[in-house]
C-alpha cells in the first residue's frame, strides 16, 4: 500500500510541477465552457433540466479526452525516460505501479471535475434544478472518468511511447462509446453483449437525467478494475520474460 | 556473497549469456569487462532483477532471484548506463522518494539521505532541481539512488560513460566508497578505468566468462609475464649488451628517446622480475628514468583472451560441422 500511494504522490507532483496537468486542465475547462454556453444554455429558452442533461452530455466527452491525455504519459514516459528501470528493479509490485498511476490520473480528474461545477450552478441564477440531478450527474461523470482513466493507464502500459499510448487509449475508448452501432448491424447474443458494453447509451444516459442505477456503477467499476488487472498483468508479464 | 551457477540466457535462439558460474565476496569491487555485445548489459540486468535468466541461479547471501524477487531486489541498488532520474524534482526530495520505494521507511530514508549525499558528493545540490545539474552530477545523483536503501549490492553500469576527465576521477572515489558497505559491480568499455578501480576483473566475451582475477592474474593467464615500457639514459649497445646477460627478458623494441642521450624500451619479462631488471640497469650505470607497465598491456590482455576464445569457438564449430 505504502508503495501505492508513493507512486501516486510523485505522479501527482509531476502533473503539478509541469505546465502538461495545468494545460489539460485550463485546456477542458475552455472547451467545457464554451460548449455550456453555445450549446446548453445557447439562445432559445429551454427547460433547466435540459440545459443540464445538455452539460452532462457534453461533459461526458471531454471527460473522455481529459483521461487520454491525463494517462498517456503516466507509464510510456517511465520507459521513454529510463525510469521503469528504477521502478522495475525496486521491490515495488506491479499492481502497486498501476494503481498509484491511476489514482493520480484519477485525482486530476476529479479536480478538473469539480471546478466545472460553477456551469450547473450558472443554471440557478435563472432557473431551479433538483441538486440530486446534479449529484447524479457528477456521479456518472466520475464513474465514466474512472474506466476511461483505467483504460488509459492500460494503453500507456502497452505502448512504448506516449503518442501511441493516447492512439491506443482513444481507440479503446472510442470503441465503447460507439459500440451501440455495432449492436444494430448484430444478432444476439452479440449484439446484446455489444449493447450492455455501450460506455453512453447504455451506461451514462441514466446518470445525465438524473438517475444512479447500481447495474450502471457495477458497469463501470467493473471496466475500471478489468482494465487496471490487465494493465498490471501485462506489466508482470513484461517485467519477467 | 554474491553466487552466480551456470546462468544462461538467451534472447529468443541467441545465447547472450552462457553457463556463467562466478563468486563475488562482501566488499569487492568487480569489474565486468567485454566487448559490444558480449553479455555485459544482460548479466547486469539479470543481477539487478531486471531480467529473468533462461537457466541458472543467482543468490545474494543465499537469497535466490528466482525463489523471492522482491526481497533479492531489496538487497540490490541499481544504475543503468543512463540515470534513471524525474528531472522535476529536486535531489534530496528524489533520494528519500527513492529510498522509499526500495523499501526504507520516511524516517529511516530521511536518515540515509545526508550520508548518501556525502558519499557521492551531492550535498551541496541537495536543494536542487535535477534537470539544472550537469551530467556528472546527474550520474552522481542515479549512484546516490541506487545506495539509499544501503544495499548489499551496488551494480553500475557504464558509470564514466559520458563524464570528463576531472569527473572520472572523482567517480572512482565515489565507487571506492561504496565498497565500504557494499558489493559493487560495475561494467565498462575503458579497460584502464576497470583496472584503476576494480579488485577483480570478469571478461566477457560472446556471452562466455573467458577470464577472471586481478589484472596481474589474467596478464599472468595471457601472457605468461608482464610488459614494461622504460625511459633510460644510456645508448642502444650498451643496454642490448645488459639486456644479453638476463634471461627472463624477451622482446625488447629499443627507439630513441626524446633527447639524444635517451631512449625508450618495450620489454616483457617472463615473470614479475622488475625489480631484478631495475638492479641490473642500475649496476651496469644505466639511468633509470621512468619503469612503467605498458599502457597496451590491458588491451592486449583482452584481444588475446578474446581472440582465443574466437578461435576455440570456430574449432568446435568447424569440429561440429564435420
Amino acid at each position: 500500500m505504502n508503495g501505492l500511494l508513493l507512486v501516486a504522490r510523485r505522479e501527482l507532483g509531476s502533473f503539478t510541477n509541469s505546465l502538461w496537468g495545468y494545460g489539460i486542465v485550463a485546456a477542458i475547462l475552455v472547451i467545457d465552457g464554451l460548449l455550456f454556453n453555445a450549446f446548453a444554455l445557447g439562445n432559445t429558452p429551454r427547460l433547466s433540466s435540459e440545459v443540464l442533461r445538455q452539460f452532462f452530455y457534453f461533459s461526458f466527452g471531454t471527460t473522455l479526452i481529459a483521461s487520454v491525455f491525463l494517462t498517456m504519459r503516466v507509464v510510456a514516459e517511465e520507459r521513454q525516460t529510463g525510469t521503469m528501470q528504477l521502478l522495475e528493479s525496486s521491490p515495488l509490485e506491479e499492481w502497486q505501479l498501476v494503481v498509484g498511476k491511476w489514482l493520480s490520473a484519477m485525482g486530476v480528474l476529479g479536480v478538473l471535475t469539480l471546478l466545472t461545477a460553477y456551469m450547473p450552478a450558472l443554471i440557478f441564477i435563472n432557473g431551479k434544478v433538483a441538486v440530486g440531478h446534479i449529484v447524479a450527474g457528477y456521479v456518472g461523470l466520475l464513474l465514466v472518468g474512472s474506466a476511461a482513466t483505467a483504460i488509459g493507464t492500460f494503453g500507456s502500459a502497452l505502448a512504448r511511447s506516449q503518442l501511441v499510448a493516447a492512439v491506443i487509449s482513444a481507440a479503446l475508448i472510442t470503441f465503447f462509446v460507439i459500440v451501440w452501432l455495432l449492436a444494430k448491424i448484430t444478432d444476439p447474443p452479440l449484439a446484446t453483449v455489444f449493447t450492455y458494453l455501450a460506455f453512453f447509451d447504455q451506461h451514462f444516459s441514466p446518470f445525465m437525467k438524473g438517475r444512479i442505477n447500481t447495474e450502471d456503477i457495477v458497469f463501470f467499476v467493473t471496466t475500471t478494475t478489468g482494465f487496471l488487472l490487465l494493465a498490471t498483468r501485462w506489466l508482470s508479464a513484461r517485467r519477467w520474460r | 556473497m554474491i553466487e552466480v551457477e551456470q546462468l544462461t540466457r538467451y534472447f529468443q535462439d541467441f545465447p547472450a549469456l552462457r553457463d556463467i558460474t562466478a563468486r563475488i565476496d562482501d566488499g569487492e569491487i568487480v569489474g565486468f569487462l567485454g566487448l559490444n555485445g558480449a553479455g555485459k548489459t544482460t548479466m547486469l540486468r539479470i543481477l539487478a532483477g531486471l531480467l529473468p535468466p533462461s537457466a541458472g541461479c543467482v543468490r545474494i547471501n543465499g537469497v535466490d532471484l528466482d525463489d523471492a524477487p522482491a526481497s533479492f531486489r531489496k538487497r540490490i541498488g541499481f544504475l543503468p548506463d543512463e540515470p534513471p532520474l524525474y528531472r522535476e524534482m529536486r535531489v534530496q526530495e528524489y533520494l528519500v522518494w527513492c529510498g522509499q520505494i526500495k523499501g526504507c521507511s520516511r524516517q529511516q530514508a530521511r536518515e540515509n539521505v545526508t550520508s548518501v549525499m556525502q558519499t557521492c558528493g551531492i550535498a551541496d545540490v541537495a536543494d536542487h532541481v535535477i534537470d539544472e545539474l550537469s551530467f556528472g552530477f546527474r550520474k552522481r545523483v542515479g549512484i546516490a539512488q541506487a545506495i539509499m536503501h544501503r544495499p548489499q549490492l551496488v551494480i553500475l553500469d557504464e558509470p564514466i560513460g559520458g563524464l570528463d576527465p576531472v569527473q572520472i576521477v572523482e567517480m572512482r572515489d565515489v565507487v571506492r566508497n561504496l565498497s565500504r558497505e557494499s558489493t559493487v559491480l560495475l561494467s565498462s568499455h575503458i579497460l584502464s578505468e576497470i583496472t584503476q578501480t576494480c579488485h577483480r576483473i570478469l571478461v566477457l566475451h560472446r556471452g562466455k566468462l573467458v577470464a577472471s582475477g586481478t589484472e596481474h592474474d589474467l596478464a599472468g593467464d595471457a601472457t605468461a609475464g608482464i610488459q614494461l615500457d622504460l625511459t633510460l639514459r644510456t645508448t642502444s649497445a650498451q643496454l642490448e649488451q645488459t639486456l644479453s646477460r638476463l634471461a627472463y627478458v624477451e622482446h625488447p623494441t629499443i627507439a630513441p628517446g626524446a633527447s639524444d642521450a635517451e631512449i625508450d624500451v618495450r620489454l616483457s619479462l617472463k615473470d614479475d622480475a622488475r625489480d631484478r631488471l631495475v638492479a641490473a640497469l642500475v649496476g651496469d650505470d644505466i639511468g633509470v628514468l621512468r619503469v612503467e607497465r605498458a599502457k597496451s598491456e590491458l588491451e592486449t590482455i583482452f584481444m588475446k583472451l578474446t581472440q582465443e576464445t574466437h578461435v576455440a569457438d570456430t574449432a568446435q564449430s568447424g569440429r561440429g560441422a564435420a
